[in-house]
């Protein structure tokens, strides 16, 4: 059931935004190009909140006559959104926060960025979702997974499902595109009048053992699960097998990825489902994917200190689920944590971490808050060493290959330092 | 008793186990086993019956209402209380400080019974308690991270644990309740890992002495860059 084919979407009239949004988007422009080109940093986001301070009203504004697509959830929407992005660029230009910056000011700036883009796919903070889908009224809404990630600072994980749950009933002309093995997800997307239930595999099931409805512990028979007070899996409509998505009908997208990982091809294959509702063949939709060698810097191949690198990120227990099968077998690891306000500054959650498979193998203590990973490695019975600055961890390493997994800031800090921020 | 493994019971880390709890479980069986005393952990989870048998019984944190389930079920299955009567080390952490006490009122305004091993009551308070928190302890100063809306009195029947440097803990200067061998703080998660004294405290509770000591540069590191902190303010 298509939407609005993409061709009726570039087609439909564009109707000029009022007055004060066009003087808030120029003004946003030229901001984000003095501030690229005085290097001050991501210009896009000052634009944006420039934008808004001018203009309140301005996402509103700038979603109007395009079709939008929000994605959200704990882990993969950068590299959820971004391959829809890639998928729906043959169709025509596409309006994305790449970067990653989630929250209204770096919608806004995205959206400033390319006004005509008939198409928007915008990754959003869990907790803004809510608060934007009411502005841009999306055509369709991808839900992700929900897991713990930085309960200090965006509360816990079952008041954001409640949230969300709340955003998507009031959303009757968005169609939800949510993985029905998690059970949090699948609670809130319950509440949506258009649900497309994508089988994508579980999550890490430890976070939504609690039930989001009642708070009672989730049972799990094979693939099904249920919960006494009656939310129990949906059939889905989509299902991830192996390296391919099938639909109910019986259409079928391989997913040949270069991107590795489990998770990975549940980003995948939730992308597949999203573009399918667009209009996009699956089976081309598929086919796009396999282009994608990396995401805003993450699984990148890189040189540090003579060595080379791959470059991962995990923030939070789930995610590093997903990273530590890929790592490979023998090569040295180093691990940074930071704990920044937007890393979430409660490292309890390394406790959550299975760090005791990486026995056997070097690893590097890192980050602003190695001290803390050293503790946890010790407890883990991992032998380690600690050094503070990453880079320097890794040019003390015996020459050779190194995986070097980072949480957030940490992350952020290194493609700032390898310049290609 | 250090022919017979100790066995660490971790109390419904399927409905208790918001924070990273399962690491107090982890710091004291190896605590145990470098010393060179045999050491499991045994999972209780959410509809089985509670064993009674266990050397220690550790309560995590939780959200309101798996906070109302786990008290529940551990008042349905008096496992827990039997084995607190006899003597065995009970030690929670946030909403397993609420649970061990007299009464909790959940944020809906519902009052909830406790299993009363504590003589605790606690009710929602007006803002959440969110940070690094300090409190000083007869185990010396105790650090960690809160993030809690509950404001807890302690009655006559147990005493604080510590007095709060930094941060809120029970809301009047105090943090945690300790009763006998029953023992509670708001520093959540991995309390044991960042606190040893305080896991050599029931170390020594369960095997009759004090533990020998047990040199760990990581955590002493570990220890002086968070009081540091704190010291700072980096409280957020
Ligand atoms: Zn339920």
């Amino acid at each position: 059931m298509p939407l609005d084919s993409p061709v009726q979407a570039e087609r439909r009239a564009r109707t000029a935004p009022p007055r004060r949004t066009r003087v808030a988007v120029a003004l946003a422009r030229a901001a984000a190009a003095v501030s690229r080109g005085t290097g001050a940093g991501a210009g896009g986001v000052v634009g944006g909140r420039i934008a808004a301070a001018l203009d309140p009203d301005v996402v509103r504004h700038l979603g109007r006559d395009r079709t939008v697509v929000l994605v959200t959830g704990t882990n993969g929407k950068t590299t959820t959104a971004s391959m829809l992005t890639r998928v729906l660029e043959p169709l025509g230009p596409v309006a994305a926060n790449r970067d990653g910056a989630n929250m209204p000011d770096g919608l806004i700036a995205a959206l400033v960025d390319r006004p005509d883009a008939p198409f928007a796919v915008l990754e959003v903070d869990e907790n803004y979702v809510a608060d934007v889908a009411q502005r841009l009224r999306p055509a369709c809404l991808v839900l992700l997974n929900l897991s713990r990630d930085q309960l200090d600072r965006v509360g816990e994980v079952r008041a954001v499902e409640r949230g969300l749950r709340a955003a998507v009933a009031g959303l009757p002309g968005t169609a939800v595109v949510a993985n029905c093995d998690d059970p949090l997800a699948t609670s809130a997307a319950m509440a949506s009048a258009r649900p497309v239930w994508v089988s994508a595999g579980g999550s890490w099931t430890a976070d939504a053992l609690a039930c989001g409805r009642c708070g009672r512990p989730i049972q799990h028979d094979g693939p099904a699960w249920r919960c006494r007070c009656g939310l129990a899996r949906p059939r889905p409509d989509w299902v991830l097998a192996g390296d391919r998505a099938v639909d109910s009908a019986g259409r079928t997208a391989p997913l040949a990825l270069q991107l590795p990982g489990r998770a990975n091809a549940a980003n995948a294959a939730m992308a597949v489902a999203a573009a399918a509702l667009l209009g996009v063949d699956p089976a081309a939709a598929g086919a796009r994917l396999a282009t994608i060698t990396e995401v805003a810097g993450r699984y990148r191949r890189t040189t540090l200190a003579g060595h080379p690198v791959r470059v991962l990120l995990a923030k939070n227990p789930a995610g590093w689920r997903e990273t530590l099968p890929l790592l490979g077998d023998r090569s040295p690891v180093v691990i940074a944590v930071n704990g920044r306000e937007a890393d979430g500054r409660d490292l309890s959650w390394l406790w959550d971490v299975p760090f005791e498979v990486l026995r056997g193998r070097p690893v590097v203590a890192a980050g602003e808050r190695s001290a803390d990973l050293a503790v946890r490695l010790t407890y883990a019975g991992v032998p380690h060493v600690r050094c503070a600055d990453p880079v320097r961890a890794v040019a003390g390493l015996p020459p050779g290959p190194v995986e070097l997994v980072a949480n957030y800031t940490a992350f952020r800090q290194l493609g700032q330092r390898s310049g290609d921020g | 008793m250090a022919e017979s493994a100790v066995r660490i019971g971790l109390v419904l880390p399927d409905v208790l186990g918001t924070y990273g709890d399962s690491g107090n479980a982890v710091v004291l069986r190896q605590r145990l086993r470098w010393r060179g005393v045999p050491a499991d952990v045994v999972a209780i989870h959410y509809g089985d019956p509670v064993p009674d048998c266990l050397d220690v019984y550790l309560l995590g944190g939780g959200e309101d209402e798996a906070q109302a389930l786990a008290a529940g079920h551990l008042r349905e299955h008096p496992g827990l209380r039997r084995a607190a009567a006899r003597g065995a080390v009970v030690f929670g952490v946030c909403a397993g400080l609420q649970v061990l006490g007299t009464s909790f009122v959940s944020g809906d305004g519902k009052r909830h019974e406790g299993l009363g091993l504590l003589d605790v009551d606690t009710a929602p308070g007006r803002r959440r308690a969110v940070g690094e928190i300090v409190a000083d302890s007869g185990a010396g100063p105790l650090t960690g991270f809160e993030n809690h809306l509950g404001v807890t009195t302690v009655g006559p029947g147990s005493s604080p644990l510590g007095r709060v440097r930094t941060g809120t803990g029970n809301g009047d200067g105090t943090d945690g309740a300790v009763t006998g061998h029953v023992l509670a703080t708001y520093l959540h998660g991995p309390a044991l890992a960042r606190n040893p004294a305080l896991a050599d405290l029931l170390i020594g509770w369960v095997t009759g002495s004090p533990p020998p000591d047990l040199p760990l540069p990581e955590v002493d590191e570990l220890r002086r860059e968070r009081l540091r902190a704190a010291r700072r303010g980096a409280r957020r």
